[in-house]
């Protein structure tokens, strides 16, 4: 792998950018792996590079139907924080926050980790109140968070309406000023080439067709490029988890579900921290093109359709002017929509599956994209190991039996409601 | 998306509330007793979750507040089967 620099740069752009190599090998899938990963978006190509990096494990094949970061890793709006309230939620995201803070040197590829911030704005005292509990919880658990009054809010955001006549009246928030945002593809392409330069075969183009079994064991996948045999076999697939668990015998608890985001028409800074309105169902943030990124709550109902009802649409663009009048003649570029894995409870799932040798990592639901480096990390000891990581031995199957369940919401199990 | 309701006809998504996958509730006492907690445990968390033809429950909230059983590809979000109040 040939190291990326300035100098690299400046060497390149003496023939005009005409020589550099490309980032990975486009390899033909062998006959035979240790491990066979299907889902080449972020949790699936972390998973491989940490199997290579951590535990020496190089025969491995990451499988992608599509490209690369062409499912949820692609389609996120790339919120990086970790203000969760449950313990087990907030050392795992803490942990994956600590890995992004390194990322981008680790993978030798710009992440373009931004840490602007994340504010949690309530306009009500109960929300208040709530937001309060919430930072004094992060702060038992180590993680950073402070308390923002609605002058504060004024600082950090002008373009917030803070008038008393405002449709939703700003109490004060809460800040996590070490959350922000990430290059969503550059997530998947830095752990590809990192994954690829240390043997990892990553093959696109080969949709997973069923699942072989040996017995209780698995034996391999079917593809459309063939049959592949594995020792050991990693579903890291989002949306399609209960397809893939399906062909598997299995059911899980999860339901797919479509969430949609949107950005509007690229304009000059005026919003420099990543913003959430609970009461809202909303969030916002800028991108560095300078769009508006915006979105909101799953449509609500069982979806593979990867693209949602306008109703939400419309939710989201009339939360947006309620809160920041000033953008409410902007434009909106494009919308579109994802299938997440909504899991019962609301928190991933990583774990063994009751067939031997066969590995899930879903139920990430709306949030999995910071949870990349830490998925990877948690799935890549277990596959090594077959016991799991201590940052991620909450995110069981069986708690959903045992009643040990990590209900950030506490929403119950209606997955559409977390 | 437009959703059939028995009583008032196609009307808009924003008026309803989503009631999941319609299962059948397993039988006997909802408890800790050995013999029926997997069924219970399987009714109230795992889903077969297909990507394609589910009957599910809807709740037409805004209109004349009752449930009712259809049928929906998750594919294509259409309403495929007759509704049954
Ligand atoms: C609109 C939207 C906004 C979001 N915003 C955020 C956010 O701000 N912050 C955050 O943390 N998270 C966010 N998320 C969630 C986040 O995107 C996901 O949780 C995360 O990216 C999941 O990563 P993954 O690698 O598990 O899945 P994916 O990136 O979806 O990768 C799974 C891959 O598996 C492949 N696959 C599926 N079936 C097969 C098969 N049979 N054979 C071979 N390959 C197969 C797919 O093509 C896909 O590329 C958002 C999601 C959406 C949709
Ligand atoms: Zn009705």
């Amino acid at each position: 792998m040939s190291h990326y620099s300035a100098w690299s740069l400046l060497r390149h752009a003496l023939d005009g950018h005409r020589s550099w190599a490309p980032a990975w090998r486009d390899p033909a899938p062998r006959r035979h792996y240790r491990v066979v990963i299907i889902g080449g978006g972020g949790h699936g190509l972390a998973t491989a590079y940490y199997l290579a990096r951590t535990h020496g494990i190089t025969d491995v094949a990451v499988l992608e139907k599509g490209w690369l970061g062409g499912g949820n890793t692609g389609r996120n709006t790339a919120i990086v924080r970790s203000n969760y309230l449950l313990a087990a939620n907030s050392r795992f995201y803490e942990h994956s926050l600590k890995l992004w803070e390194g990322l981008t040197q680790e993978l030798n590829f710009n992440v373009m980790f931004s840490q602007r911030g994340m504010v949690n704005i309530a306009h009500s005292n109960a929300e208040l109140s709530a937001l309060h509990r919430r930072g004094n919880a992060m702060r038992l658990n180590g993680v950073d968070a402070e308390l923002l009054s609605r002058d504060d809010l004024g600082r950090l955001m002008p373009a917030l309406d803070l008038s008393p006549e405002a449709r939703f009246p700003v109490m004060g928030g809460l800040i996590q000023k070490r959350g922000g945002t990430a290059r969503h593809d550059a997530v998947a392409w830095g752990y590809a080439r990192a994954a690829d330069a240390r043997g990892v075969d990553i093959i696109q183009n080969c949709e997973v067709t069923a699942i072989r079994r040996d017995g209780d064991r698995v034996a391999g996948v079917e593809t459309s490029r063939g049959f592949i045999g594995a020792d050991k076999v990693a579903l890291c697939v989002a949306g399609d988890s209960g397809r893939l668990a399906a062909m598997a015998g299995l059911r899980l608890p999860i339901e797919s579900h479509v969430l949609q985001a949107l950005v509007s028409e690229p304009v000059k800074p005026m919003l420099d921290v990543v913003a959430v309105s609970g009461a809202l169902h909303f969030y916002i943030n800028q991108s560095d093109k300078g769009e508006l990124v915006m979105g909101g709550d799953i449509d609500g109902h069982n979806s593979y359709a990867q693209r949602g009802d306008p109703e939400i649409i419309d939710h989201v663009v009339e939360s947006a002017i309620a809160l920041f009048p000033a953008i409410r003649r902007m434009r909106l570029m494009r919308a579109w929509g994802g299938t997440v894995d909504m899991s019962m409870d609301g928190s991933p799932i990583i774990t063994r599956l009751p067939v031997d040798s066969l590995y899930l990592n879903g139920g990430w639901c709306y949030g999995g994209f910071k949870g990349t480096p830490a998925g990877g990390t948690a799935l890549a000891h277990l596959i090594a190991t077959d016991t799991p990581h201590p940052i991620a031995d909450r995110f069981t199957l069986t708690r959903f039996d045992t009643g040990d369940l990590l209900d950030e919401r506490g929403a119950g199990s209606s997955p559409w409601m977390h | 998306m437009r959703i059939p309701c028995p009583n008032c006809g196609s009307r808009s998504l924003a008026e309803f509330s989503y009631g999941g996958a319609a299962l059948d509730r397993p039988p006997g006492d909802i408890g800790p007793s050995p013999e029926t907690a997997p069924a219970w445990d399987d009714f109230v968390y795992r889903r077969d979750n297909p990507a394609g033809p589910l009957r599910e429950l809807w709740f037409h909230a805004a209109g004349c507040r009752a449930w009712f059983v259809a049928t929906r590809d998750t594919r294509s979000l259409e309403f495929i089967a007759e509704v049954t109040p």
